[in-house]
């Protein structure tokens, strides 16, 4: 195998590449006013409280470095909780706690933490650590997720989550990512996360890369990936799609995870989502995001309101990986 | 029905389309006009593409301060003549609300004048001219000889004189070893009685005792007066030589190093003696020179020589800006340069680099360290700042102040480095001072952050990126084509723009793309 791909041959696949991704799409179909909603974790939680979308329960929020003292009246009667900037970047500066014992926190991996860490992990997090351009910011503190334990065995020590890329209100590409020993309980594929492609048509893998190689077993959990089939997948599409909307985005990353008891919830938006969605499904977006565009067009009803059920049934049919295969 | 959103995708795709035309009216006007007005300078003005044959012409400026006192201000500065090569290319005054004459006199050299009513605060006056060497012929016209007038003193003073002409003369053959045993014996660290009482009584000028002593020998001798050419070197101060007639001619002697003839980098003001600057109605006035020296092609040099009026008027090169500016402007106009390495490494090949325009900072240091050592130099703060950095996070401090702390650690860090490596005798090391110290210490936060936060191997990912953009920025920054180009042809900066505006609208892969994606590929 040659070190190098020809960029025709990436072209002919439809692969999106960085540069097209930031003209072509951010910045042709993204209005930076809208950034504010996606980019603020907060204001994408109270914007989709009100329109319905079920999101992880707010703890409380540290808005100002006084307030850090007092943070653990905050989480006294809790054992599980996550503290993340509002405004963080690329999953940074998100700290999972998942037990007690006695006056020490239980990271998700596993490691002991005590009070001061937790108050200096805070007040890095309002100085602008983890944040987009260094800017102040708040922590706020989530219930953590009681994932559903169908994917209990998918992620070591974190919870996974889907990444669903929505293009004009249309499901466009789906990922898993799978948090595990290496990545240090974290969901992001550069510190070594394995991502699972999801067919969109019916929530089942297609395909699990590691650092960007193929993988077909979790590293640490030896489970086969073959097996996995989201559950709640025609919900968890309507969730996605209906995040565009909200947020006045047309090219988006919607982050979801499946809790226990309440099936799917918004995690998060992101305005930039990144390229590896495609070595996961093994396939490019570009096409898919011209096929979306028309989807979007044929759905648009005469009043320029559009019907999003048509947009995911179509996006169903088109993206569906046997049908791609059969033709 | 779907004629609107038809309409609208439309108008998106010629607003995609129209900034694509824009854009690429606007690079290619301006790559046109930069290319244009380099050929255009490089067929008219005759100035060189391709460095050749350089001429070394200096830039010096004078700098008449004083403070007035009442009643009208008349200031008078002898200006030099073109002697031993020299050849004045261009001049230039400065005389704001100031009468301004320039006096001729018979004997070739002239003097400036600037007069005014009155004035009520202290003011500096420029002469600004450019001068290069134009032959290497260093004869000076011949003077007449003078008769040498001897010098009226004290009794004990002329004692003393004349023990010591006596002393000299006994152990001299002729006036040129007359004079340099006496420079010598003014250079001694253990001088004798004679020159001690002597120097005592001339206020230690020993430049009157050394023209006084020469007199009462009967040698001939007068004051050479000019300025020690010496790059970037902002308040000098005129010197002195001594040029004394020995047998049929004359020679010049230097009274700092007892050595015969006319030293390289000196540049003659004033042959004989009398007053340079002449101040009536002012007073602390002092006379200090900036001087700049530029590489300019030879063929430029003759062009400006033969063409001074013409040549003014095409000039949109920098050295019609004052002497200070000059220099910034040599180093700022090869910063486009090394833009244009960060776009090409950033958006055409997908280098990681931390802090999207630091390598460019960390180049320019480069530049004055030199490519090896200032790479150790960098390591080194890096190394040891990260070092400390890991001890500071466990004091869990607030950002600004960790930041604020880490700056201090740098400087002190740096501070270290010069002194050891001085006292070691490894004086380049000095140079560590050029680094950009908030930037290092701002490198060092973001480094540890990652660090902490994705690993030692995104520490390494994103570090020799950097560099590796960094010393790619230099290594273009240094190239003697470039340093060429930049610097005599600054619209060529224009183009440059155009390129990168044309680079900002590229939207395809990036090489490090090509390997990311690779087992796409392979799988089809």
């Amino acid at each position: 195998m040659s070190l190098l791909v020809s960029p025709l041959k990436l072209r002919e696949l439809g692969i999106l590449g960085m540069n097209n991704r930031n003209i072509g799409f951010i910045g042709r179909y993204n209005q930076r006013k809208n950034y504010g909603l996606a980019d603020n974790k907060l204001k994408t939680k109270s914007a989709a409280i009100a329109r319905g979308i079920p999101v992880p329960e707010l703890i409380g929020t540290v808005d100002y470095q006084f307030q850090v003292r007092t943070i653990s009246n905050l989480l006294q009667d809790r054992d599980a909780f996550v503290i993340k900037p509002s405004q963080g970047s690329g999953g940074k500066g998100i700290l999972v706690i998942v037990g007690r014992e006695g006056d020490k926190f239980i990271k998700s991996s596993g490691a002991l933490i005590d009070d001061r860490e937790v108050r200096r992990h805070s007040s890095n997090i309002l100085a602008g650590l983890h944040s987009l351009g260094g800017r102040n910011d708040s922590a706020m503190i989530e219930a953590l997720i009681d994932f559903d334990p169908i994917l209990k065995d998918y992620s070591y020590e974190g919870v996974p989550d889907i990444r669903v890329i929505v293009f004009r209100g249309v499901p466009v590409m789906a990922m898993m990512r799978c948090a595990t020993h290496v990545s240090d309980g974290k969901a992001n594929l550069h510190q070594g996360a394995v991502g699972v492609g999801i067919d969109i048509a019916t929530g089942q893998s297609i395909c699990a890369v590691q650092h960007n190689r193929i993988v077909s077993q979790h590293p640490d959990t030896h489970i086969n990936f073959d097996t996995l089939a989201i559950p709640h997948w025609q919900q968890l599409l309507e969730l996605a799609s209906g995040c565009a909307g909200m947020a006045g985005l047309d090219y988006l990353g919607v982050d979801i995870v499946l809790d226990r008891l309440r099936g799917p919830m918004l995690l998060e938006l992101n305005a930039r989502p990144g390229l590896a969605i495609q070595v996961a499904n093994q396939a490019g977006l570009q096409h898919r995001l011209l096929l979306a565009a028309k989807i979007a067009d044929d759905s648009t009803v005469a009043d320029g309101s559009a019907d999003a059920g048509q947009k995911i049934a179509l996006a169903r049919r088109y993206f569906s990986v046997q049908s791609a295969q059969a033709t | 029905m779907s004629a609107v959103t038809t309409l609208s995708s439309c108008a998106r795709i010629l607003a995609v389309i129209n900034s694509r035309i824009q854009i690429g009216l606007i690079s290619g006007i301006l790559i046109a006009l930069g290319v244009g007005l380099t050929l255009y300078k490089a067929v008219s003005l005759n100035l060189p593409l391709l460095p050749g044959e350089y001429r070394e012409v200096w830039t010096v400026e004078s700098k008449t301060s004083f403070t007035p006192s009442n009643g009208p201000i008349n200031v008078q500065l002898r200006l030099p003549a073109s002697l031993a090569g020299w050849t004045i290319l261009d001049e230039h005054f400065v005389s704001s609300g100031f009468g301004f004459s320039i006096l001729q006199k018979p004997d070739t050299t002239s003097t400036a004048r600037w007069t005014r009513q009155s004035l009520d605060r202290p003011t500096t006056l420029y002469y600004k001219m450019q001068i290069y060497r134009a032959s290497l012929d260093r004869q000076l016209r011949p003077l007449e000889f003078e008769v040498p007038v001897k010098p009226l003193l004290e009794a004990d003073q002329q004692a003393a004189m004349d023990r010591l002409v006596e002393r000299i003369r006994q152990q001299s053959s002729d006036s040129e070893s007359f004079t340099l045993l006496l420079l010598q014996e003014l250079l001694r660290d253990s001088q004798d009685q004679d020159i001690l009482f002597l120097l005592n009584s001339y206020d230690d000028n020993s430049l009157a005792l050394i023209l006084h002593s020469l007199a009462s020998a009967n040698i001939s001798a007068h004051e050479l007066r000019g300025i020690e050419l010496e790059d970037g070197r902002r308040r000098q101060t005129l010197s002195s030589l001594i040029e004394v007639y020995s047998g049929e001619r004359w020679i010049i002697a230097n009274p700092k190093t007892a050595s015969v003839g006319l030293p390289d980098n000196f540049f003659i003001w004033q042959r004989g003696n009398g007053a340079i600057l002449n101040l009536s109605g002012g007073r602390n006035s002092s006379l200090e020179f900036a001087l700049v020296s530029n590489s300019l092609p030879a063929k430029a040099v003759l062009g400006m020589e033969q063409r001074a009026e013409e040549f003014a008027l095409l000039d949109f090169s920098i050295y019609t800006l004052p002497v200070e500016q000059q220099g910034i402007f040599k180093g700022l106009l090869l910063i486009p340069v090394a833009a244009l390495v960060v776009v090409v490494m950033r958006l055409l090949v997908g280098v990681k680099t931390s802090g999207t325009f630091m390598p460019i900072l960390i180049a320019l240091a480069f530049i004055q360290t030199t490519l090896l050592l200032g790479l150790i130099i960098f390591l080194a703060l890096i190394g040891s700042g990260l070092w400390i950095r890991s001890y500071l996070s466990r004091l869990n401090l607030l950002l600004v102040a960790r930041v604020a702390t880490v700056i201090i650690v740098v400087i002190l860090l740096m501070a270290a480095l010069a002194v050891t490596s001085y006292k070691l005798g490894l004086d380049q090391i000095l140079t560590v001072t050029f680094f950009p110290t908030v930037i290092v210490a701002w490198t060092i936060e973001r480094m540890s952050i990652l660090w902490e936060e994705e690993g030692g191997h995104e520490v390494l990912i994103q570090g020799s990126g950097s560099l590796l953009v960094a010393v790619l920025a230099y290594l273009a920054m240094s190239n003697t084509l470039v340093e060429h180009l930049t610097f005599n042809f600054p619209e060529l900066s224009l183009s440059l723009l155009g390129v990168i505006l044309l680079l900002g609208k590229y939207t395809g892969y990036r090489l490090s793309e090509l390997y990311r994606f690779r087992d796409l590929a392979s799988k089809q």
